[in-house]
C-alpha cells in the first residue's frame, strides 16, 4: 500500500494561548509546539502498522516553514519512510489542501489520511478539501481501519455511535481516537530520521478564501458560588431561579 | 439566497437541523434575502422547517440517499446551490456536515467556517463569522472574501424558534451519482440525545472510582433528561464508550447546563466543555482546578452528593408538575 499521510504543528496542549497586534496574531512567545496529536498518534501509526501488514510506504507531506522541520522529523523517527515539505504559511486549510492534492495527484497513492482536526484551529476542513480536489471518497472521523483482504473496512464515528463502511478504489480519511495506539519513536528511529528523503516544494502563492482577522480569549467566569453538599434543596434552587437551566 | 442543509435522523428531521435553518433564516434577514432548505434522503415530516423560517422546502429523494456518502451529498448540495444561486451555504457541525463543508468549499470556490455559534455581522460586504479556536480557548473572526460562504452551526448557539405554518415540500429531480462508499452497518444508542446535541450533560471522571459505580450517574442523568459524558482517562480504561469522551482531543460540547462529577478540571478537559453556559462542579478537593471555571460548585464526597441531588431533582419534579 501507498500512503500519504498530512501532518500539521499545533502549540501544545497546555500552551497559554494568547495574542498580539491588537488580537491579529496568535503570541507565540514561550509556546512549545508538536505535532497534532490526531496526526501523529492516530493517522500516522495506523499508516505504519497497515505498511507492517501489507508492505508499501508511508510518506509524510506537511505545509510550513522549515522551522516546523522538527515535527517532520519526528514523523520519520517514528517510521515513515520519506516526506515532503510545501514551503509556506499554513494560514488557509484551502491553500494547503490545494497544495497537498497538487502533489498527491499523479502519485497513487492508495490511501491519504489526515487528521480529523488541528488542536489549534479545530477547522476539519482540510481532509475533504483533499478528497474533493483529486475527486475521491472521504471518510472523516475513522476510529477503525481494518482491511479483509484488499476491501479496506472503516468505522465512523458518528452522533452517538459508528457506522461501518466499504470503500471501493483509493480514498481520503480523517482519524479520530481509537484509530491506533501512540508510538514514541526509538533510538534507531530517531537516527535514521536524519538521513530519510525530505523534499521541499516552493508553491506558487495563492489567494485566500477566508481570513482570520480577529482573536480574542473569552472572559473568564466570576466567582463560583459554593453550595454546602448537604443541601442539594439549594442546589436545585439556584439552578432553577438564578441560573433557569432546569 | 441561503440555503440550509436539513439532515433526517431515521426519515425525520434532526433538532439540530431546526436550529440551523431558524440561523439560516436570521443569516437571510442580514443579506435581505431569504432562506430555504434542502434535504437528502428519505424524510416525512420536512414541512415543519417552513415554520423555522424556510421559504421553500426542496427534497432531493433517492432509495441509495438514505445511506451518507460526502463526496454524493456534495454534487448535490453543490448542484442545488448553484441551480439556485445560494450566497450561503449552512450545515449542522454534525458528522455529516463536517464531511461535506470541506468538499463545498473546494467545490463552489467558497471561504469555509466551521462551526460558527453566532450570526455574522455584514461589513464592507463582507461576511464576518465568529467561531470558537483552540478547543474553546479563543474566539475567532473569520472573514469570507469569496462571494460564496459554507459555514457550519455549532448546537446550541441560538434557540430554535417556530412561528407560523409548516410549508408543502418540493421535490427536485436531481440524478443521484454512484457512490464508491457502502455504509454497511449503523449502530447507534437509541433514546438518547447524542452529546453534540444535548441541552443538559451529566459527566464523570476518575473520581467515580469504579465502573460499576456509574448508576449514580446515570440516575442523575434520567432524572435531568441528560446524556452522559465522561473524562479522557475514563473512556481510555473502558469504563465509558470512546464517544462519551470530551475535551480538546474527544468532542466539544457546549450545552446550557454541564455537571462535572470527579473531574479534576485538566486544562485539555475544559478545553472541550468551557462554552456550557453553566458549569456546576462535585469534587471533593477543594483546590481542584474546575472550582475556577464552575458557576457552582459542591465540594464534597460524590457517593454522598450526587445521590442527595438526585433526591432533591425528584422532589422538585413532583413539586412543579
Ligand atoms: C494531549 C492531551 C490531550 C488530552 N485530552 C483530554 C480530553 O480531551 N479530555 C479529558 O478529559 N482529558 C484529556 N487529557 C487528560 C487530562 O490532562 C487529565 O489527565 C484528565 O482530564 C483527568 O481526568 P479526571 O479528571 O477524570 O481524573 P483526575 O485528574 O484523576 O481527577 C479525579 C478527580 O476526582 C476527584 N475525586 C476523587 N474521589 C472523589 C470523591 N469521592 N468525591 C468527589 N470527588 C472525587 C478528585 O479530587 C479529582 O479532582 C489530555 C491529556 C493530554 C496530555
Ligand atoms: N499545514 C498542514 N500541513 C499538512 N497537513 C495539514 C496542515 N494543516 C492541517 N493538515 C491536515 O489536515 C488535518 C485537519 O486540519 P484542519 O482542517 O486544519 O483542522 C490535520 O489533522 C492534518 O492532517
Amino acid at each position: 500500500m501507498k500512503i500519504l499521510v498530512a501532518i500539521s504543528q499545533t502549540p501544545e496542549t497546555t500552551a497559554r494561548i494568547a495574542f498580539k497586534n491588537e488580537g491579529t496574531t496568535f503570541d507565540t512567545s514561550g509556546v512549545n509546539f508538536i505535532m497534532n496529536p490526531y496526526d501523529e498518534w492516530y493517522a500516522l501509526v495506523r499508516a505504519l502498522e497497515l505498511k507492517e501488514e501489507k508492505g508499501g510506504t508511508v510518506t509524510v507531506i506537511h505545509c510550513g516553514p522549515a522551522s516546523n522541520d522538527v515535527i517532520i522529523r519526528k514523523a520519520l523517527a517514528i517510521g515513515a519512510d520519506d516526506a515532503v515539505r510545501i514551503d509556506l504559511e499554513p494560514r488557509s486549510a484551502h491553500v494547503i489542501a490545494t497544495q497537498i492534492a497538487a502533489y498527491a495527484k499523479d502519485k497513487t497513492f492508495d490511501l491519504i489520511m489526515t487528521g480529523k482536526e488541528t488542536i489549534d484551529y479545530n477547522e476539519s476542513l482540510v481532509g475533504g478539501m483533499i478528497a474533493e480536489l483529486l475527486e475521491l471518497p472521504f471518510i472523516s472521523h475513522v476510529s477503525k481501519l481494518v482491511y479483509n483482504n484488499d476491501q479496506p473496512l472503516l468505522t465512523r464515528d458518528i452522533e452517538g455511535g459508528v457506522e461501518e463502511i466499504e470503500v471501493t478504489g483509493p480514498y481520503v480519511l480523517s482519524a479520530s481516537k481509537g484509530l491506533a495506539e501512540q508510538r514514541i519513536p526509538n533510538m534507531r528511529g530517531i537516527m535514521s530520521a536524519k538521513t530519510k528523503p525530505l523534499q521541499v516544494i516552493i508553491p506558487t502563492p495563492e489567494t485566500s478564501l477566508a481570513d482570520y482577522i480577529h482573536f480574542q480569549v473569552p472572559e473568564t467566569k466570576s466567582t463560583v458560588k459554593m453550595i454546602d453538599p448537604n443541601d442539594m434543596d439549594e442546589l436545585v434552587r439556584v439552578l432553577h431561579e438564578e441560573a433557569k437551566v432546569i | 439566497m441561503v440555503l440550509v442543509l436539513a439532515e433526517t435522523i431515521e426519515g425525520k428531521i434532526r433538532n439540530s437541523s431546526f436550529e440551523a435553518v431558524y440561523y439560516g433564516s436570521k443569516v437571510a434577514d442580514i443579506l435581505k434575502t431569504s432562506c430555504h432548505a434542502l434535504i437528502i434522503g428519505h424524510c416525512s415530516d420536512g414541512g415543519r422547517l417552513g415554520s423555522f423560517g424556510a421559504k421553500e422546502i426542496w427534497h432531493v429523494d433517492d432509495a441509495t440517499l438514505s445511506a451518507f456518502d460526502s463526496q454524493v451529498y456534495t454534487k448535490i448540495i453543490a448542484q442545488v446551490a448553484s441551480d439556485k444561486g445560494a450566497s450561503v451555504i449552512i450545515v449542522s457541525d454534525s458528522s455529516n456536515g463536517k464531511s461535506v463543508l470541506g468538499r463545498l468549499g473546494v467545490s463552489l470556490n467558497a471561504g469555509a467556517v466551521r462551526g460558527v455559534n453566532k450570526l455574522p455581522e455584514l461589513k464592507d460586504g463582507k461576511l464576518n463569522f465568529d467561531r470558537p479556536v483552540f478547543s474553546g480557548k479563543a474566539i475567532a473572526t473569520c472573514r469570507v472574501n469569496s462571494d460564496i460562504a459554507v459555514v457550519s452551526l455549532m448546537g446550541n448557539s441560538l434557540k430554535p424558534q417556530s412561528s407560523g405554518a409548516d410549508i408543502t415540500v418540493q421535490k427536485l429531480n436531481i440524478s443521484v451519482p454512484a457512490s464508491k462508499t457502502k455504509v454497511i452497518n449503523v449502530k447507534r444508542s437509541v433514546g438518547i440525545v447524542p452529546l453534540a446535541e444535548a441541552q443538559v450533560v451529566v459527566s464523570a471522571g476518575r473520581g467515580l472510582k469504579d465502573p460499576s459505580n456509574w448508576g449514580i450517574i446515570e440516575d442523575l442523568a434520567i432524572e435531568l433528561g441528560a446524556t452522559t459524558a465522561c473524562s479522557r482517562p475514563v473512556a481510555d480504561s473502558g469504563w465509558r464508550p470512546h464517544h462519551e469522551h470530551v475535551g480538546q482531543t474527544g468532542i466539544a460540547i457546549r450545552p446550557n447546563l454541564y455537571i462535572a462529577i470527579g473531574i479534576s478540571g485538566a486544562i485539555q478537559h475544559l478545553a472541550g466543555v468551557n462554552s456550557s453556559k453553566v458549569i456546576v462542579v462535585i469534587n471533593k478537593d477543594p483546590e481542584a482546578p474546575f472550582f475556577k471555571a464552575a458557576d457552582y460548585g459542591v465540594c464534597g464526597d460524590l457517593f454522598e452528593v450526587v445521590p442527595k441531588f438526585t433526591e432533591a431533582l425528584k422532589k422538585f419534579h413532583i413539586a412543579h408538575h
